[in-house]
């Protein structure tokens, strides 16, 4: 795991501003890369400008074992983590997660209380939504061109090459429904039954063979990057960073993309709980949602921030269209279900693992 | 036996001259007890360190966490009194009114208690089935205000409650002690009537990768010998001067990140890589067609072996080091051929090297996690990488507890059988 102090030095000054709090250093851990930068600049920077404190900045691959591990060891190294929906429930579920009192949550910039502000399922009993992201499927346009929707994925006769995917069934499983004709509203509905299952996994057996399998959200830009795959499953935001901020000719396609929320949680017995809760405050407030969104294309988690997200930090890119939650790209969205997925992915996993080792 | 024979002495002696004694009185029989018993004590003070230290960081800790394999008190700690009904009920029958209310009690419990368990005890339930999950905490919201009966109620909250698998389930899940994980790690089910049934076909994946995993160790073992035992061979007949120098290229790599020498060969093996690009240039293989030697059983085999191999060199190099050339020169003038001299003479004696190289990078082997994990692709992959999937992601510790054991006890018995055959004596190290 890469650990990256952030550069502190220039903030000394400001020390003086907040004497009454004693300078303290806590651990944020995040998912790396195009992200983490996001929140540094967005987040990071200013709360260590206003507080005088340090951040230590970690990344991880998501899952809950790190937490649980430091949990059960009663030996908490990491203040404040960034994760998935699903597993901001079952950490809350299993007691590895700090409760948060709703009412702590400050209210928007415009006045509107935090509940109502915030979309609707980001605030959780153990966890604050800052962004809305989704997985979508993405191909260099330099070599890949009229692709339509998520179909053109699964077509090796039309588009024959190497595919990219994440290494876990949530998102393929959901996709590969889509793909194979299942409205995308009824996605879950078909795979609550064995046969949607089997459906699923039937699917995704025609293109088996092909598939390069990732697992951090840096690889799928890199392997479009190197020609390894011809189109990839990836986090709508990489690809972007990808195609904006380092110019690849990459192009995302939003047919059936899974929506997801990414939420800060503090763990049990975290050694610096205060300062944690008072970074999870400050990140969360309009203007920080609202300018993490001029850095990568993740929708704010809060209604108040979306009119204040405007131009990409080159100042000409607009923000907007490039966003999970624009209308135009909505049409075939899929909310991911973390019910579901909390229900079913201990089995879920299992044949999914035993699929791929067969 | 140094013990025994002055014991002996003494006794003899004893007898002989009525009891002999010391200086200063004391029987002598007592005295030399008594500095036997100083000087063991001596020893064992000595090697007291180590052996507390192995024992605080090694036995203890694992035995803690094998435990973790068949005891599981989660549902049994959270939701006592249904725990206790439901180990009387026969896991067939009908459920009884007097189940259902105990059952809803204990949520109701659990929902007050601080530590707010319900999460813990569904998803302890959860993984005997799919879906108990949610119906257990949704459930536990409701319980506080249900009524007698109770088996109306709770079916009203949730139609599964009239199903035989969900109280199955939670009868398998309220066994605190419990076969259910092992017989997980060897894809099978323990059901709630106390047999074990084969698991789900689609779902099959343990037995099959602890036999990959075998079968992986067992071909990098006979790799290792076969490409090691030349060079070991070369290295211990040449002059020392120049035998050093050649034995530094093998240490060489032995002293490098074993992460730098996997991913080393990732840019040799992968599809765009040195030996692709290589055998496309002299017309080996066609563009299109690039032969896959990566993320799959062949890279691991390939990583494997390679890191593997001074394991092996560096025992039989010890050993071949002892024997002396006179023995095959004596051979030869005696009228053996090469082959006979060797096979007869020679190769008896490197036995041990072998026996010692061999189970070296065996054990090492079949608990290899990184380089498969780095270069296996899916087909390439061992056990030891399922049983970090579930220490790291899926969070079944117990389930990877299970399998670890089932691992040890693999390991142990292939110990057993080798020192059968082979014999454990007959094994050099150097």
């Amino acid at each position: 795991m890469k650990t990256k102090p952030i550069l502190l030095s220039a903030l000394g000054a400001l020390v003086f501003g907040t004497a009454a709090q004693a300078e303290e250093t806590i651990t944020v851990v995040s998912w790396g890369g195009a992200y983490t930068k996001s929140q540094v600049e967005a987040y990071h920077k200013p709360w260590i400008a206003k507080t005088g404190n340090k951040i230590i900045s970690e990344d991880y691959n998501g899952g809950l074992s790190e937490v649980k591990a430091q949990v059960e060891a009663g030996n908490v190294t990491w203040d404040i983590i960034d994760v998935e929906l699903s597993d901001a429930v079952r950490g809350c579920d299993e007691g590895l997660l700090e409760e948060i009192d709703i009412v702590d949550i400050p209210a928007g910039a415009d006045g509107t209380p935090a509940v109502e502000d915030f979309i609707d399922g980001a605030i959780r009993d153990c966890a604050v939504a800052n962004i809305v992201w989704s997985t979508i499927f993405a191909y260099d346009t330099s070599e890949t061109t009229g692709v339509e929707g998520l179909k053109d994925f699964y077509d090796l006769e039309k588009f024959p090459g190497k595919r990219g995917m994440r290494k876990a069934p949530k998102a393929n499983l959901e996709m590969a429904l889509i793909a194979d004709g299942v409205p995308h509203d009824k996605v879950y509905e078909v795979l609550s039954t064995p046969e949607g299952i089997d459906q699923a996994f039937a699917k995704l057996d025609t293109i088996k063979d092909q598939v390069v399998w990732w697992e951090a959200g840096a690889q799928p830009p890199q392997l479009l990057a190197d020609g390894e795959v011809v189109m990839t499953t990836a986090y709508n935001g990489r690809i972007f960073n990808a195609a904006i901020a380092e110019d690849k000719p990459f192009e995302v396609n939003w047919d059936g993309q899974i929506l997801d929320f990414d939420l800060w949680v503090i763990p049990k017995g975290a050694p610096h709980k205060d300062a944690a809760m008072d970074f999870l405050k400050f990140s969360t407030a309009t203007e920080q949602l609202a300018a993490q969104a001029s850095y990568i294309s993740y929708g704010p988690a809060r209604r108040s921030s979306g009119p204040l997200v405007g131009l990409f930090n080159d100042g000409k890119t607009e923000m907007a269209p490039h966003m999970p939650t624009a209308e135009a790209n909505l049409k075939t969205a899929l909310v991911n279900d973390f019910e579901f997925w909390a229900d079913n992915q201990d089995e879920l996993n299992e044949r999914f693992n035993a699929w791929l080792a067969n | 036996m140094a013990v025994t024979a002055s014991q002996d002495m003494s006794a003899g002696q004893g007898t002989a001259a009525g009891s002999l004694t010391a200086a200063d009185g004391t029987p002598l029989k007592q005295r030399l007890a008594q500095a036997l018993f100083r000087s063991r004590m001596r020893a064992f003070m000595l090697v007291c360190p180590l052996l507390a230290f192995i024992l605080c960081v090694f036995a203890i800790p694992i035995l803690i966490f094998m435990s973790r394999g068949f005891y599981d008190n989660t549902y049994e700690r959270f939701m006592p009194d249904s725990a206790a009904v439901l180990q009387k009920w026969d896991g067939g029958s009908e459920p009884s009114e007097e189940m259902f209310a105990v059952v809803a009690a204990d949520l109701v419990k659990a929902r007050s208690h601080p530590d707010k368990p319900v999460g813990k005890v569904a998803t302890r339930v959860n993984r005997e089935l799919s879906g108990t999950r949610s119906l257990i905490t949704g459930t536990a919201r409701k319980a506080k205000k249900m009524e007698a009966p109770f088996k109306d109620a709770m079916i009203k909250a949730n139609k599964k409650w009239a199903d035989l698998d969900t109280w199955q389930a939670l009868k398998v899940a309220a066994t605190t002690l419990t076969p259910a994980y092992y017989a997980a790690a060897l894809d099978m089910q323990y059901t709630a009537t106390g047999e074990f049934k084969a698991q789900d076909e689609l779902r099959q994946i343990y037995v099959k990768l602890f036999l990959r995993t075998l079968e992986i160790s067992l071909v990098v073992t006979l790799a290792t010998l076969v490409l090691g035992y030349p060079v070991a061979y070369l290295l211990s007949t040449l002059p020392n001067r120049i035998s050093n120098l050649l034995l530094i290229l093998v240490l060489l790599p032995f002293w490098t990140s074993i992460l730098v020498r996997t991913t080393a060969w990732i840019a040799v093996l992968q599809g765009q890589g040195v030996l692709n690009d290589l055998a496309v240039f002299i017309g080996f293989v066609s563009d299109d067609d690039r032969m896959s030697l990566i993320y799959n059983k062949t890279g691991t085999l390939i990583a494997m072996t390679h890191i593997l191999l001074p394991f092996m060199i560096l025992p039989l190099y010890s050993v071949m080091k002892t024997v002396p050339p006179s023995f095959v020169r004596a051979a030869k003038s005696l009228g053996a051929t090469n082959w006979t001299a060797f096979w007869r003479v020679y190769f008896p004696q490197t036995i041990p090297g072998i026996g010692a190289g061999g189970l070296l990078v065996f054990i090492l082997a079949i608990g290899y996690y990184i380089t498969p994990a780095l270069v296996g692709g899916q087909d390439g992959v061992m056990i030891s990488n399922f049983i970090d999937n579930h220490m790291r992601s899926t969070l079944n510790w117990s389930l990877a507890a299970a399998l670890g054991g089932v691992l040890l006890i693999f390991v142990l018995f292939l110990y057993w059988l080798y020192d059968r055959i082979v014999g454990i004596d007959n094994m050099k190290l150097g």
